[in-house]
């Protein structure tokens, strides 16, 4: 087998790739387990996206610069922020929101435990922490306060619910049993 | 954000040579930070090249012990990897330090390398910055610097880099591999970044087109027990205003062969070689890692504000070598022997 530094690996410089916009373009992004076409610049957030173009207002935009965690969705069930997201690079993966967590009206355990622990004040953090806290028990890393603290740090709360956030955290947690929910599934 | 077009590539070569052939291309993995810079206008892509189908994404155990990391492999995947926390937990105790969960869900490690200053000047078009604008001057040098470098400053630049991840692969001797037009190279880690001296606005030692495709890190058996250590303004989803990454081997109560690189206080992951050859040889003792951080910040020069990062910095040294030898009650939490 060759090493690396013998394989040339040489490319032919030619701009060969398909350009889509920089005008506005369809993108087809499945959102809550439903296809919807969109008319959306590459530029465009999925954050902006989904608020803007899909109605689905749940998400909400904090910094739009990634440092707070307002915008928490998933991707292909990962926990990401939708403000550093291009919506146009979503097609062919999966998007999950807030809106998709509940089933219809039945509350997911996690936003039935921020409701019984009072796990707000304000409110404009809780679909952010939500999504992320769902996705952090499914990582299996919520032995103990200390983990919840530094596995949340990605989610700032303006009104300092945090204990109130744990404490809903924990909830879920404990019910599930130890083995941890299957939360994302 | 400016209007900017959008390339999905499925293969290494299309990526290259599309970016190549287009100077106002840029490639897009997590966009983490390309995403950010493009929305504030410090980027300006007239178009985004999507690399996260590109097949870079495995994270390799090597023969011997090393370990390949794909470059588009995320921070969160390349963390829990098995032949990454028990061969060089340094990086991955570095990774987990780093961004936020959700951040390390979407970031690249080749992006990882590539990543910006968050030097405020930098980030602010209105302000001069020889980094974003050559010949504009350096506003941090006489404004709000408490964050900024003092070590591998120049008069024109003394932006602090970011990173953690690199930080330890510096120490550890990794290989950056690249691909471009001309073919594959090998950029050794530390070599891989540079310092800003006259050009400040060049950064890594790559060209345009040219592609991270994986980081290598050779076997280092003393890695197993290496760690990183971050000082940082508060706990969790902060930067480092000082970090250590190190690994040791000790002998007989000597030191035999050390790592040792710093974040938080260079303007690239600054590999400790002063410290370095004053431990080798030496009683692994307090004294010995007071004497090893001496010479390191030796040569530092502080710009005002981040005057303090010199004791921060001999502190931080001191502690992560304390720590990685066992003997973390030889010092207290200000790093001084109690």
């Amino acid at each position: 087998m060759k090493s690396y530094a013998e394989t040339a690996g040489a490319v032919e410089v030619a701009d060969t790739a398909v350009v889509r916009g920089p005008n506005s373009v369809v993108v087809r992004l499945s959102v809550n387990g439903t296809f919807r076409n969109i008319l959306v610049e590459p530029r465009v957030s999925l954050l902006d996206a989904l608020r803007d173009r899909l109605d689905l207002t749940g998400t909400k935009k904090g910094c739009n610069q990634g440092a707070c965690g307002a915008c928490t969705v998933w991707v292909d069930k990962r926990r990401v922020l939708a403000c550093l997201t291009l919506a146009i690079t979503c097609e062919t993966r999966e998007v999950t929101t807030i809106e998709g967590l509940s089933d219809g009206v039945d509350l997911h355990p996690m936003q039935s435990a921020f409701v019984s622990q009072d796990a707000f004040q304000c409110g404009y953090c809780t679909p952010g922490q939500i999504m992320s806290a769902v996705a952090f028990l499914a990582e299996g890393h919520a032995a103990d306060d200390d983990a919840i603290r530094e596995w949340m740090s990605g989610n700032i709360c303006r009104c300092a619910a945090y204990p109130n956030i744990r404490a809903a955290i924990r909830q879920v947690r404990d019910e599930a049993g130890t083995g941890g929910p299957d939360a994302t599934g | 954000m400016r209007p900017v077009s959008y390339s999905r590539v499925a293969d290494v070569a299309t990526a290259i040579g599309t970016v190549t052939a287009d100077p106002g291309s840029t490639f897009l993995a997590g966009g983490t930070n390309e995403v950010d810079l493009q929305r504030i206008h410090v980027a300006r892509s007239r178009r985004l090249v999507d690399i996260n189908d590109l097949p870079l994404r495995q994270i390799e155990e090597l023969p011997g012990g090393g370990v390949r990391i794909g470059a588009v492999a995320r921070m969160s995947d390349v963390a829990q990897a098995l032949p990454v926390r028990r061969r060089f937990p340094v990086i991955s105790q570095a990774l987990l330090l780093g961004a936020s969960p959700q951040l390390r869900n979407m970031a690249s490690i080749g992006g990882n390398m590539m990543q910006r200053t968050r030097c405020g000047y930098f980030r602010d078009v209105a302000a001069a910055c020889n980094k974003r604008e050559p010949g504009t001057g350096c506003s941090a040098l006489t404004g709000v610097n408490r964050g900024h470098a003092v070590l591998g400053t120049s008069e024109h630049c003394i932006a602090t880099h970011p990173a953690d991840l690199a930080v330890a692969l510096v120490a550890l001797d990794a290989v950056v591999l690249t691909q471009g037009p001309a073919g594959h190279r090998q950029i050794l880690a530390d070599d891989f970044f540079l310092l800003p001296g006259d050009t400040p606005d060049r950064e890594h030692a790559i060209s345009h087109g040219e592609l991270v495709v994986a980081v290598e890190v050779p076997p280092l058996p003393m890695a197993s027990t290496s760690i990183y250590l971050k000082v940082r303004d508060r706990e969790s989803y902060e930067f480092a205003l000082a970090s250590a990454a190190v690994a040791v081997a000790i002998d007989a109560g000597v030191v035999t062969d050390v790592r040792l690189a710093l974040g938080g206080l260079a303007t690239k992951p600054w590999r400790a070689r002063q410290a370095e050859s004053v431990l080798v040889g030496a009683p692994a003792t307090i004294e010995s890692f007071r004497a090893a951080a001496d010479a390191e910040l030796a040569g530092a020069v502080p710009h005002g504000m981040n005057a303090y990062k010199i004791e921060l910095g001999r502190r931080t040294i001191v502690r992560a070598l304390s720590t990685v030898t066992g003997d973390a009650r030889m010092v207290s939490d200000d790093g001084n022997p109690p």
